[in-house]
């Protein structure tokens, strides 16, 4: 037994009042009545009863407040020593285990010409710049491709430009790494603990599972100071606002010749080369 | 009923066997968990009330960690105004600074392995001067 077209008509009349009844009738007829009902309420206002008064939060009055940071490094200034030293405190305040091999975790590290600039091959060029020993780190770009294929959002673009970990997030499926054209991110493939040789007990390791990476230093930039291997480095690497034309790192864009990390794949690296 | 014999004794044996953790620990509650408190000297009064910290001092430290990682908020005014640095190392640890004698009692008791600590730091227990 079908449905003849008088049934129909009549189920298709009612079924459309009942949906005019529902929510959406209730939008098209008096806009923004269900608005107040479905607003969340902040976390603190869930996590406190409301007798008990309100907490609140807020950034760290003393931060440095920058719009987009950004690093200039000096390849005229940088030693082998400083960037020895920028490396060494980088490593021990984060707390950047050393393993041995292939599974090893780099944050900052030093490369040859040939690997941080492969596209610019020449091989004539001033040998004091193709024996040049490059420091290199994530590059914090502007159009980060590790934040467009992380499936849990565990990397993420800060306001103020900086590509950061949310380790807590992490699933450890490194995409991120397989995204990363600089190879500036590395997973724990074991607990790093026991290959760390001094503990700074102020800042977290990491675990199992993991990937990791150079954070600009956020968290002393939230009590505004400087990333460390910036301080170590003597001046060879100026931290910076690339947003400021006032700032200091602007100031040596203009004045000398600089160039980017693989710049033709349209990540927009942050961190500049002086030559 | 055939083999009823065998059977009733099996089923005897398994019920004997599989209540065994139940009757075997009667009587022997484990002794409430007693967490040592920072004493007065070090600090009087939390970032919340007590009750709330001994219910929800979970949901604390995710709202916490996510408004430090991903929203840059690191000062916390709780709710009877004092200003605190969201940190766990830096700034729950700080009072209570003997991890084994306060987190593990009651982590323990509730058989919970939270895994705060396979990044997180534990200071080391302070030597009493």
């Amino acid at each position: 037994m079908g449905v003849d077209r008088r049934k129909f008509l009549k189920l298709a009349g009612v079924s459309a009042a009942l949906g005019l009844g529902g929510a959406t009738g209730f939008q098209l007829l008096r806009p923004g009545a269900l608005d107040a009902a479905e607003r969340m309420p902040t976390p603190y206002q869930m996590v406190f009863p409301k007798e008990q008064g309100n907490a609140e939060v807020s950034p760290n009055p003393k931060r440095l407040k920058g719009r987009r940071w950004g690093m200039v490094i000096d390849m005229r200034k940088l030693t082998p020593a400083k960037a020895r030293a920028a490396i060494e405190a980088c490593d021990y305040y984060h707390n950047v285990p050393q393993i041995p091999g292939k599974q090893n975790i780099k944050w900052i590290w030093t490369a040859p010409y040939v690997n941080v600039f492969p596209e610019t091959e020449n091989p004539w060029a001033d040998p004091e710049i193709k024996n040049a020993q490059f420091i290199v780190m994530c590059n914090h770009c502007n159009n980060p491709p590790c934040v467009r294929v992380c499936p849990t959002k565990a990397t993420f673009q800060r306001e103020d430009g900086i590509v950061m970990m949310d380790m807590h997030r992490c699933i450890g499926c490194r995409f991120c790494m397989a995204g990363c054209p600089y190879g500036s991110r590395s997973f724990n493939f074991r607990d790093p603990r026991p290959f760390i040789k001094k503990e700074y007990l102020d800042y977290p390791t990491r675990t199992r599972g993991v990937v990791e990476k150079c954070t600009f230093c956020s968290e002393r930039l939230a009590v505004g100071k400087l990333p460390y291997c910036s301080e170590a480095s003597g001046g060879a690497m100026v931290f910076g606002d690339v947003d400021d034309a006032g700032s200091e790192l602007r100031q040596l864009l203009r004045k000398r010749y600089s160039i980017r990390r693989k710049p033709n794949l349209g990540t927009d690296p942050q961190v500049y080369y002086l030559v | 009923m055939y083999d009823s014999g065998k059977i009733i004794t099996g089923l005897v044996i398994f019920l004997a066997i599989f209540t065994y953790p139940l009757w075997s620990n009667m009587g022997k509650a484990a002794p409430v968990p007693k967490p040592e408190l920072p004493p007065k000297s070090v600090a009087t009064q939390c970032v919340a009330d007590t009750n709330y910290m001994r219910t929800s001092h979970m949901t604390l430290l995710n709202v916490w960690r996510d408004d430090v990682v991903r929203m840059g908020d690191r000062v916390y005014v709780s709710p009877n105004g004092k200003a605190y640095n969201m940190s766990l190392t830096n700034t729950c640890l700080e009072c209570h600074s003997d991890k084994v004698k306060f987190c593990d009692q009651c982590h323990n008791y509730l058989a919970v392995a939270p895994f705060c600590w396979d990044c997180h730091q534990v200071p080391k227990p302070k030597e009493k001067k």
